[in-house]
């Protein structure tokens, strides 16, 4: 009995973040000279965990996530997953694109299709045409598997995109400000969808948002990164909203307000640009 | 009752319609052709030029014989103009299909790889401003017989085009979709027929249509200026020889509508395959 509980503890001890941002900053050589962009990140993404990152434009957010994708390399520090760095991207880290990134020439079935095909090449062809209209089934697009994304709007684009990432079991799904682009209402009814799927699936998320409504909604941890150049995490907040949350019980609580005002300080306030108080 | 009331109505209207797109779409060019024919025939009769008009073309014998008999055929060199015409078009058809294959390949090559681009792209520049004309003794001179040398010709004016545009239509395709085909590690196939080629397809079509304008152009060139070919550039070079005018001037009316008919084709194929 104390032997078991000996191992459990070291297995407690030794268990690896399963995202982890070590000392990471980038640097631009542009003709001008270096231009740092971010430097010293740490941050630690347990499994399962939804993180969003906010801050104003042009601090490095989507340079960040572009390093956890692996579209670009460091400069100095590493991101690792399960303690492997990672150097290129790849299927096990999705990325949902602001502009969607469909093929205009592929059916929305098509679409979800090319990816369960170059991510799961060894299962049969019934199973992969299962995997596409389970997750069709999930955004409620199977009616329109058969159209193409210009004959759909921009909100059911993003559905299909979400489709997309989430059949392929990636282990971190990362946005990119996913619903900057569409209208009020189907922002919201998107965020219930991803939060409702995110219940079911239990993915890492990694979100860029620039509304704080959206990340206290939809957050366990809110990341707010300090203004550039040089950025890096200014304050980590954490989000104790019950799950499975509700966005008419969070308006009601009195510290969704604390939040929120706290939030704006920070981004509106001179915390976030802690140059100017040296 | 009020069905036997509006369907005369809605016909009037239908008819009303009819006329009102007759009157924007049909009329417009009439007046133009009428009038050009007009200006042509006033400057022919009162010697500004000194061209026959449209009136003297039809009344010339040899003309007119031309217009009326379009398939007739004597021997290889003495045919009627659409048999001439289709000649000219058998060619066109072999060094513009090769001009197409080559170009689109090379182009997609060259649109992969900043390398290659950087090695090719000035000898491309360099070449696609020699006009089909100066190719022509060099053709000669290289291939020694006259049909290879227009072959040549026709492939060498028509490539350019089809070149370039499928390169930067290559090099055009949206970064989104390229990050979408890394994340996801796309084979090779995949991401050439699902990404890269149906994104460069409207720049491959914009590079085949202006080059099936250039090799119509280069094939008369090369046959007027190769001797003894059938072919209606050919046609043309013979009629001045001997100073049939009148000839001259109907042949350059086939020519220009083949010229026409072509553009038209593959503006509709364009919008039939290259349309998403």
């Amino acid at each position: 009995m104390t032997n078991l509980m000996t191992v459990s503890s070291q297995i407690q001890v030794n268990r690896e973040p399963y995202l982890r941002i070590e000392n990471l900053s980038k640097t631009y050589s542009t003709p001008k000279g270096e231009y740092p962009v971010l430097r010293d990140i740490n941050l630690d993404i347990s499994e399962g965990e939804f993180v969003c990152l906010i801050g104003h434009s042009g601090c490095g957010k989507t340079t960040l996530i572009n390093m956890v994708s692996g579209f670009a390399q460091p400069t100095g520090g590493s991101v690792q997953i399960k303690g492997q760095t990672i150097t290129a991207p790849g299927p096990d880290r999705m990325v949902v694109f602001q502009g969607y990134a469909l093929m205009p020439w592929l059916t929305v079935f098509e679409n979800v299709y090319l990816a369960v095909q170059a991510v799961f090449p060894q299962k049969g062809q019934s199973e992969k045409h299962q995997i596409v209209e389970e997750h069709l089934r999930l955004v409620g697009l199977w009616e329109a598997a058969q159209k193409y994304p210009p004959q759909i709007s921009g909100g059911m684009k993003q559905r299909v995109a979400i489709a997309r990432a989430l059949a392929i079991r990636p282990e971190v799904l990362i946005l990119d400000e996913p619903f900057g682009a569409l209208d009020a209402i189907t922002k919201e009814e998107l965020q219930e969808e991803l939060l409702r799927i995110w219940n079911d699936h239990r993915c890492t998320v990694l979100m860029i948002t620039h509304d704080i409504d959206e990340a206290l909604f939809l957050a366990d941890r809110l990341v707010l990164m300090t203004n550039g150049p040089a950025a890096t995490i200014g304050q980590v907040i954490d989000i104790p909203f019950a799950r499975p949350r509700d966005r008419e019980r969070i308006l009601e609580d009195p510290q969704y307000y604390r939040l929120r005002n706290q939030v704006l300080a920070y981004l509106y306030g001179s915390e976030a640009n802690p140059e100017a108080h040296p | 009752m009020t069905a036997t009331l509006s369907s005369p109505a809605s016909k009037s209207r239908t008819a009303k319609v009819n006329l009102a797109k007759y009157r924007d779409q049909v009329l417009p060019p009439l007046v133009g052709i009428i009038g050009f024919l007009l200006v042509w025939q006033l400057c022919a009769s009162t010697n500004l030029v000194r061209l026959p008009g449209p009136w003297d073309v039809w009344m010339d014998e040899r003309s007119r014989y031309l217009i009326l008999h379009p398939w007739y055929r004597n021997s290889d060199l003495d045919q009627g103009l659409l048999r001439q015409t289709l000649a000219s078009l058998q060619r066109v058809a072999i060094g513009y299909c090769s001009a197409g294959l080559v170009g689109i390949a090379v182009g997609i090559l060259v649109g992969s790889s900043v390398w290659i681009n950087r090695a090719l792209d000035p000898i491309f520049q360099f070449l696609r401003m020699v006009a089909p004309l100066a190719w022509v003794p060099i053709a000669l001179a290289a291939l020694q017989r006259n049909e290879p040398a227009a072959l040549f010709v026709i492939f060498i004016t028509s490539i350019w085009p089809i070149l370039i545009n499928t390169a930067v239509g290559v090099q055009q395709i949206p970064e989104d979709y390229i990050n979408v085909s890394k994340v996801l590690k796309l084979s090779k196939m995949d991401f050439f027929f699902k990404v890269l080629l149906p994104s460069a397809l409207p720049y491959m079509f914009t590079g085949l249509r202006i080059g099936i304008g250039l090799s119509w152009l280069a094939i008369i060139a090369a046959e007027i200026v190769m001797s003894g070919v059938p072919g209606i550039g050919f046609f043309i070079w013979d009629a001045y020889q001997q100073n049939y005018v009148t000839e001259i001037i109907v042949a350059v009316i086939y020519i220009g509508a083949v010229g026409l008919l072509l553009d038209r084709l593959m503006a509709l194929l364009q919008s039939k395959i290259a349309s998403r």
